[in-house]
């Protein structure tokens, strides 16, 4: 097994470095240039042209783009991502703090998405053909189908801005620091709630369609029958028997959510302003500003790499039928 | 009587209509006998044997009759009742064993799960007495073998191993529906002489179900002759193969190869095929593939009536020989 994940880092190697590649070129051929932001004329500021030639000198902008590419791959290989543009702060300093804000959005999206997902579908594929399995059905179909930017829109103007029951944006609220300790943690809650329930339940959407995909799948196995031939409970039969094998591939889904984990939801974030991974990308990339895109995009691929990873050695983990190591003496 | 099945009477309902796959069949099976019941694939012969343990998938399900085991109706029990009888009351073997067992856990474990279910016994006790049962299937390393998943197993190994599951309840029938169909010939004759061995040292009744005739006539004191979910001819298995009295059996008897008859003596094959369930012919189903049919057979279904000792035929030209 672990010859096996060597040999599947090691494969990656190029993969990762391909990707970064692409997108370091694609990012600097676009159009745009980092220092619009400061000749921008509704910004009625006038910047001394000189000033901006040394800024382009300083983060190394006037250089050949094939010279700026091996600075920024010298530079990664030691860790250093650079400084942003904008925020003229390291970039790991700015990636560190948006992290454990997508975090918390994001693994609270993951739990509600199983939690959810995987009970109804498991309620809707054993009372299949029931009122209770149409309506799970059809109603998870219209959830996938919502877009989560309208759902996000629609919820805040509802629950914000109508009803006032939940806040229409920000991580926190302006009286944080005035605030107990368990007044902190429902003030971090209570933000959290609708973005969190945006994300969630259109994966819980999904998640319940393929759980009851495959449970009906494996309930209409023979071995099925066979366990009820035995004399076992009914339960049984679901629990040990069915669930069982019908969760495996539903392990693998969740192993390759890694990205999303630390990635973030870009959408979600920028509409519930979340200062999170999400947002930060998506506002480096409208503001050019390649240090920031480079590093997000850097830890999105290895994420996605490790997350494939993970979900292979997750299946070789919850099925036995599958493994890395060399065949076994029968 | 260990059991007795009473017009029993078992349906699918299709979007297409009414699927009858098993349609008025009574039969009995004596404690410690082996009775088989043949016919082509898609006649119903596991419906029948899913309709004894109440398990017909959706959108089947037994319509009516009685299925008598131990003299309680099957079809009547409570669900809780009708468990312990599936499992230590009939056992039931299929055809695939690699689809029957279930992949992800060991065999050792899922024959312990049905002795701590059927027999009470300890986790511990029952893992030991697996591998007990897995050696009385004759397994060779039978320690191994409980540890091993069954795609670690060949396909005669599995079979054994999910005979070994369903006589770990140690039941009064035993099911087996096509039990060699899907193997090697060497180790189809294997199986079957395993289940006889296994018959003697538990006294239990076996119920063979098989479109292979030779193999039911090989194991079988009594053989029932099914097609489109109805009985056509029953009798012991001697005078069944000997004086068939059914056109359809004397058809299924003539297409044996026999084993040193020559070319000159060409295979002979019943005409037509096996009609589709859900678009019957009239009268005796069988009546577009037989040499005596006449208008008469086209009006009712023939009853399954006596026409010699512990002999039934279904059939209106036969009954206007005897």
């Amino acid at each position: 097994m672990l010859k096996y994940i060597i040999k599947r880092l090691l494969l990656s190697v190029p993969l990762v470095l391909g990707i970064v590649t692409a997108t370091f070129f694609i990012a600097r051929l676009a159009p745009g240039d980092p220092m619009d932001m400061y000749l921008e004329p509704q910004r009625q500021r006038q910047v001394d042209p000189e000033v901006i030639e040394l800024m382009r000198k300083r983060y190394g902008l006037d250089q050949p783009i094939h010279v700026q590419y091996v600075t920024w791959i010298k530079n990664v290989a030691r860790g250093d991502f650079g400084e942003s543009f904008r925020h003229r702060r390291p970039v790991r300093d700015i990636v560190a703090e948006a992290v454990p804000y997508t975090l918390q959005l994001t693994i609270l999206a993951l739990l509600l998405d199983a939690l959810f997902g995987i009970s109804l579908g498991i309620i809707s594929a054993v009372k299949q053909y029931t009122k209770l399995d149409k309506t799970l059905t059809v109603g998870s179909l219209i959830v996938y189908a919502i877009p989560g930017f309208w759902l996000a829109l629609m919820l805040i103007m509802l629950f914000s801005v109508n009803l006032g029951w939940f806040p229409t944006s920000q991580t926190r609220s302006m009286n944080y620091e005035d605030l107990t300790m368990i007044g902190k943690f429902l003030d971090r809650l209570w933000h959290l709630a609708l973005p969190v329930f945006v994300l969630g339940i259109a994966g819980a959407a999904g998640t319940a369609r393929y759980m009851r995909n495959r449970l009906l799948e494996v309930l209409n196995e023979e071995y099925i029958v066979a366990a009820r031939a035995r004399g076992f409970r009914e339960r049984t039969v679901i629990v040990k028997h069915a669930l069982r094998n019908a969760l495996i591939p539903i392990v693998t889904i969740y192993g390759m959510s890694l990205p999303f984990l630390l990635g973030g939801a870009t959408i979600i974030e920028t509409i519930f302003a979340w200062p999170g991974m999400g947002r930060l990308t998506v506002a480096a990339v409208g503001g050019r500003d390649y240090p920031i895109i480079m590093a997000t995009t850097t830890i999105a691929a290895l994420l996605t790499v490790l997350g494939n990873l993970l979900a292979d050695v997750t299946y070789a983990a919850v099925d036995p039928r599958v493994s890395y190591d060399a065949p076994r003496k029968r | 009587m260990l059991l007795s099945v009473r017009d029993l009477r078992s349906a699918f309902f299709l979007d297409e209509g009414e699927l009858w796959a098993v349609d008025g069949i009574s039969f009995d099976v004596e404690a410690g006998e082996t009775v088989g019941l043949v016919g082509e694939s898609g006649c119903g012969k596991t419906i029948v044997a899913l309709s004894i343990l109440d398990l017909i998938p959706h959108p089947g399900r037994v319509v009516s009759g009685r299925v008598l085991f131990e003299g309680r109706d099957l079809l009547r029990l409570p669900p809780e009742e009708m468990r312990k009888v599936r499992g230590a009351g009939i056992g039931i073997i299929f055809q695939e064993a690699a689809a029957a067992l279930n992949p992800v856990y060991r065999i050792g474990n899922q024959i312990a799960d049905v002795i701590r279910l059927h027999r009470g016994l300890a986790r511990r006790d029952a893992w030991s007495e697996a591998v007990k049962v897995l050696a009385a299937m004759g397994i060779p390393e039978p320690e191994k073998r409980a540890r091993s998943y069954p795609f670690e197993l060949s396909g005669g190994m599995k079979q054994r191993a999910m005979i070994a599951i369903a006589m770990a309840g140690r039941p009064k029938l035993l099911i087996a529906d096509e039990p060699t169909t899907a193997l090697d010939l060497t180790v189809q004759a294997e199986i079957s002489d395993l289940l006889r061995q296994i018959q003697d040292e538990y006294r239990m009744a076996i119920l063979i179900i098989s479109h292979d005739l030779e193999l039911v006539a090989d194991m079988a004191d009594r053989t029932m002759v099914m097609y489109t979910g109805r009985l056509v001819e029953t009798a012991d298995t001697k005078e069944l193969v000997g004086e068939p009295m059914h056109p359809y059996t004397q058809g299924l008897i003539g297409a044996i190869p026999v084993l040193g008859a020559g070319s000159e003596t060409p295979l002979q094959g019943i005409p037509g095929a096996v009609p589709d369930l859900l678009d019957l012919p009239s009268g005796c189903t069988f009546h577009p593939r037989c040499r005596l049919a006449d208008d008469e057979c086209k009006l009712e279904p023939p009853p399954l009536e006596d026409a010699a000792h512990r002999h039934q035929c279904a059939c209106y030209k036969v009954r206007v020989q005897t």
